[in-house]
């Protein structure tokens, strides 16, 4: 059973004070994401992550589709038990402390309070906040309340963990830290579906993930997947001191170093290349195909979509 | 009570505890009831007169203030924070949030009220020394007033689940304004004739109507108050907040929380 279906889910709000007019946020959104799975959801800032977070969570409505979260109608509040969830740049009640937010949240969880008591100390422990548990959360960092967000979501040991931006406003230990927490709850069987436009984070931690832009699914899958579908490049690297004048020809960019010169090629020139280099007595060490980072990957399918737009208008 | 209800209820309750405006205004109830027995000396024998009436109207009146400024922003606050969306997105259904908030608010003006009266009471006793059986009906004049903070939380509430604090204030406010004259808007739509009539009639009655609530001249005066008002007021005032209640669920039940 999937973790989260998102059946045609969109979103288009009313813009304007006199003159409403519609502004689509969300286009229909079709996502499955299996139990157990980290899943990153990433697109730049106002592509349409969070409001998809916040149709999962109920927070606004949706224009159509519907979704199931862990098989059932994501509205039913039962669901809301096995969930847990971190908003962007969180604000929590600043007249209570650390300790008494975490309290009270866990009560609306339903959990008993022997449970709590124990569940709180737990996750101030795992965020590295219980000696400041008893400060009101006023006389917090930016940094602090994130960590506390992190500590609500995980409270009541939920099934999926929804964090919108989880690495937002921390320092690199911190952001070091959240990755080791995602990494120990995807241990734990967790399902972690987290927003982010940090694709370094993405690409460590995550075992999908999918690009949003402008509110339209733009691509889904894992990182390897994606990032080898569309780059069509190989390395291929031979033995020898100088250069052969028929390889200069093809215009290729080669790098002697040592006894070895590198070539980067596209893939469909590599049978020509091999043919060329066996012509010249070349002796071929390896041809191995080049991965792009997930964020060429990401920079290259974002400028596609701009292109495609720019030439529908 | 429904167990989400009453933490959300305790919570709203904690922080307006925890608020120093809402200390200031009981500080400044406290000051006026102070004044209530100055006043009180200067005015020879109607001491006790002037301390009820000044007394219970300073409770009503920072009461009614109290409720206001609490109320207006307990929802649009929230969402204005976004502390809302961790609390919504758990098994907390959004009716539940609406009520949990309206006891809460309940709940801190009974506690100010009771705190409010205390002071009334003290001064009482100490410009006439001794209690007698009428003052007994003090108590029926602060169940009014509870009974008007009751309907005004929820008319807060109302206009805070689809308004901003400012226009929520101004909104409260007039409809308090009006409601205190609601009696007078009665007998002048019954002078008119035609549309004006209607229209008087149908403001009359759909404003709340507060100065039913408002026996404190005459409790000041030892004149009883009849049972059948009590129970009337008491109906009227819990069918009002009921529906001023229900009108903010029914809006919030649908809003988006951008």
């Amino acid at each position: 059973m999937p973790a989260i279906e998102i059946l045609g889910l969109e979103k288009t709000y009313s813009v304007g004070f006199w003159r409403k007019r519609p502004k689509r946020a969300l286009y229909p959104l079709q996502l499955t994401v299996e139990e157990g799975e980290v899943f990153g959801f990433l697109g730049p800032n106002g592509a349409g992550k969070t409001t998809t977070l916040k149709l999962l969570m109920g927070l606004v409505f949706p224009t159509a589709g519907s979704a199931r979260i862990l098989g059932q109608e994501w509205t039913d509040p039962a669901v809301k038990a096995q969930i847990g969830f971190l908003p962007e740049q969180p604000y929590f009640y600043d007249y209570l402390t650390a300790h008494e937010l975490l309290n009270y949240y866990g009560q609306l969880s339903g959990m008993p309070a022997k449970d709590r008591n124990r569940r709180v100390e737990e996750v101030f422990h795992q965020v590295g906040l219980h000696d400041v548990r008893g400060i009101q959360l006023r006389k917090f960092s930016k940094g602090m309340l994130q960590r506390v967000g992190i500590a609500q979501a995980i409270l009541h040991d939920p099934k999926i963990v929804f964090f919108d931006e989880p690495m937002s406003g921390l320092d690199p230990m911190g952001r070091r830290e959240v990755r080791d927490l995602m990494e120990e709850l995807k241990q734990k069987g967790k399902t972690v579906f987290f927003s982010t436009h940090i694709l370094s984070d993405a690409e460590t931690l995550c075992d999908r993930v999918a690009i949003i832009h402008k509110g339209l699914l733009r691509s889904v899958g894992a990182v390897e997947e994606l990032t080898s579908s569309v780059q069509g490049k190989v390395e291929v690297i031979w033995q020898g001191t100088e250069i052969p004048a028929s390889i200069k020809v093809l215009g290729v960019e080669c790098h002697l170093s040592g006894e070895h010169v590198r070539a980067i090629i596209a893939e469909n020139q590599q049978d020509v290349f091999i043919d060329v280099l066996r012509r010249e007595r070349q002796r071929l060490v390896s041809i191995t195909p080049v991965r792009t980072s997930l964020e060429s990957y990401f920079v290259e399918k974002l400028r596609h979509a701009e292109t495609t737009a720019g030439s529908a208008v | 009570m429904n167990s989400r209800i009453s933490h959300i209820a305790s919570n709203t309750f904690r922080e307006a505890v925890r608020d120093r405006v809402l200390y200031n205004l009981i500080a400044f109830a406290l000051l006026l009831s102070g004044a209530a027995i100055l006043v009180g000396k200067i005015s020879i024998a109607i001491e006790k007169l002037v301390v009820i009436n000044l007394g219970l109207t300073a409770v009503s009146l920072f009461g009614v203030v109290i409720a206001i400024f609490i109320g207006i922003g307990l929802v649009s606050k929230e969402i204005e924070k976004r502390t809302l969306y961790t609390v919504l997105s758990r098994p907390v259904r959004r009716w539940e949030f609406i009520v949990g908030k309206f006891f809460g608010l309940a709940g801190t003006l009974a506690v100010n009220t009771f705190f409010m009266a205390l002071g009334v009471f003290l001064a009482l006793f100490y410009v006439s020394h001794t209690f007698v059986r009428a003052d007994a009906l003090i108590f029926v004049a602060l169940y009014f007033i509870i009974l008007e903070f009751l309907i005004i939380c929820a008319l807060a509430l109302l206009f805070s689940s689809f308004s901003s604090p400012l226009l929520s204030a101004v909104f409260a406010f007039s409809l308090f304004v009006v409601g205190s004259f609601a009696e007078d808007l009665r007998n002048f739509a019954a002078m008119t004739h035609g549309i004006t009539r209607w229209l008087a009639t149908g403001t009359a009655y759909l404003v709340p109507n507060f100065s039913a609530f408002n026996v404190i001249t005459s409790i000041a005066h030892e004149q009883p108050v009849a049972g059948q008002l009590i129970f009337h007021n008491t109906l009227y005032a819990f069918f009002y907040a009921l529906m001023a209640l229900s009108g903010a669920v029914l809006i919030f039940e649908y809003r988006d929380l951008k």
